[in-house]
Formats: C-alpha cells, structure tokens, sequence
C-alpha cells in the first residue's frame, strides 16, 4: 500500500499570516496565564498583532489573523463551540467590522490608538450582546457593562500604546512575493 | 523609552470620547431612578402602596408574625420581621428605584418604584 498524502498549494501569503496567527495564538496563551478578576476582562494582547498586521497589511489579512486566532486558540484550550469560543468569536468579529470602517479614518490624525479603542469596545459590545442574548437574558448583565467599558477603555489605550510603539520602532518587514 | 509623541491628535480625541461615554454610561447604569413609592408586598399580592415623602412606620401581618416597614428620608427599610435569619433587617436602608427588601419566610418584602423601573418583573 502506498502512502497517499494530500498537499495543499501554500501561498507565501498563506505563510505569512499562519505565522502571524501563531505569535497572537502565542500572546493568548500568554494572557490565559494571568488572573482575572471578573471572567471576560483580560488584557487582549493578541489584539496588538491584529492591530499590527491591519496597519501593514490591510483588513484581508488582519480578519484572517484574527479569526485564526480565535478558532486555534479555541482548540488549544478545548472550548471549540462552548460558550467561551463564541464570545470569542462575537468579540472578534464587531472588532473586525469596526476596524474596516475605522481604517478608512484619515491617518494623519487617527493612528493605531484610535482603532484599538474603538475595536476594545466593539469587542465587548459583541460579547455583551451574546451574553444577554444567548447565555444570560436578564437586565442585570447591564450592571457589569461600566466594569467591561472600563476595562475596553484601559487595555485598549495600552494595547494601542504597545502596537504603536512597535510599529515605530521596527522596520516593516518586505512584504511577501504575492501581495500588494 | 516610551515615546508617545507618536500619538495622533485623533486618538487622543477617541480616548476622549472614551472616557466620556465609559463616565456616561457609569453613571446611566449604576445610579437608578429617583424613588417616589413604596410597593409593600404580603403573601404575594399588594398589600400597601405608600409614598415616600411621608415618614411613617407600617406593620404587614404575615404567617410568621408582623413585618415592621419604615419609610424615612424617601428612604425604606424594614426596621423589624420575625424571620429567623433577618436578612431583610440587615439589609438595611433602599432608597433607589428598583431596589428590593424580600423577607422570604414571612412573605413580605418593599420594593421601591419611581422614575423608570429597572426591571419589568421580579420573581421569587
């Protein structure tokens, strides 16, 4: 019998942003170590790499890095389709779609800090909405939004600080044969 | 070094406007409605609806004993109950709209209304 093996054609591209995917996947197991106080308030750091990789790349690869990360990291930690993976996943997404309308905000002004803020609160306003829609539907979640605003507010500055101050201080990488 | 001359002006008008709406909606969420009546509950059905403007103490008969409710300062408490744990005693004084004293053994409890109601229902 012989051994059949199935290759997929990679593109350089596909490459690049496995390879993205897998420094934010390594930033998410990363936060998993740090306590939390309240469940869902964690620092996002995976965040900064979606933020990198849409600055330098676009939007196209930047949902491709996020959405792998999202379900990876799901994988990774056994919560693939349990609750925990479509917060994930919700908070992903309004992120993504906040970010493809606030890119297109003049850059003079708007710069890294900017996008992660406003992706910070699209991402908690998506969780929010599975959590009284689909886990918890009762008024009360509502008294934890100031906590989850807060923490949107705090990790999203920081998260852009740090994105920011990476892409200041090292050199973009050529882009890969393939892409414009 | 962290540099953060490389802040755009437009981010630091977002982080703005973020610590305006998380302030906003701080304090919309966290501080109820004005509270302008009591709503005194016994067995399930309304036994009293009184306003708070007037200070007054009102007994509520129930199958443990009296319930003793006091309404001071647009403030509600229940000042005395024969329930065995007086979870509703310690709880001390309510004063916001939506906010709830339960005395489950004795079937009593004040609620108070007012302003917009936070929840529709509450069941128990």
């Amino acid at each position: 019998m012989t051994a059949s093996t199935i290759k997929l054609a990679t593109t350089a591209e596909d490459h690049h942003i496995a390879k993205m995917a897998a420094v934010a996947l390594g930033l998410t197991v990363l936060e998993n170590a740090i306590p939390t106080p309240l469940p869902g308030v964690k620092p996002g750091l995976a965040n900064i790499v979606t933020l990198i990789v849409l600055a330098r790349y676009g939007w196209r690869a930047a949902a491709w890095v996020s959405l792998l990360r999202v379900v990876a990291g799901s994988l990774l930690f056994g919560n693939f389709l349990a609750p925990g993976f479509f917060l994930s996943l919700s908070g992903a997404v309004c992120s993504l779609a906040v970010l493809a309308l606030s890119m297109h905000l003049p850059q003079r002004f708007f710069g890294a800090v900017t996008h992660s803020i406003l992706a910070a609160f699209a991402h908690i306003a998506g969780q929010m909405a599975v959590v009284y829609l689909w886990l918890i539907p009762h008024a009360g979640i509502a008294y934890l939004i100031p906590i989850f605003a807060t923490a949107a507010l705090v990790f999203g500055t920081v998260n852009g600080i740090i994105a920011m101050q990476f892409m200041n201080t090292s050199p973009q990488p050529p882009l890969p044969p393939g892409e414009g | 070094m962290l540099a953060l001359r490389h802040i755009k002006p437009g981010d630091y008008l977002i982080l703005s406007g973020g610590i305006a709406f998380t302030l906003w909606i701080s304090v919309a969420i966290w501080s109820g409605g004005i509270a302008d009546t009591a709503l005194i509950r016994s067995g399930g059905k309304v036994f009293k609806e009184v306003p708070l403007s007037r200070d007054q103490e009102i007994e509520v008969p129930g199958p443990l004993g009296t319930t003793v409710i006091t309404i001071e300062k647009l403030r509600a408490r229940i000042s005395s109950d024969p329930s065995p744990r007086q979870y509703c005693v310690r709880q001390g004084w309510i004063q916001q709209a939506g906010e709830i004293a339960i005395c489950l053994p004795n079937e009593v409890s004040v609620e108070l209304t007012g302003g917009a109601k936070k929840y529709d229902s509450l069941n128990y």
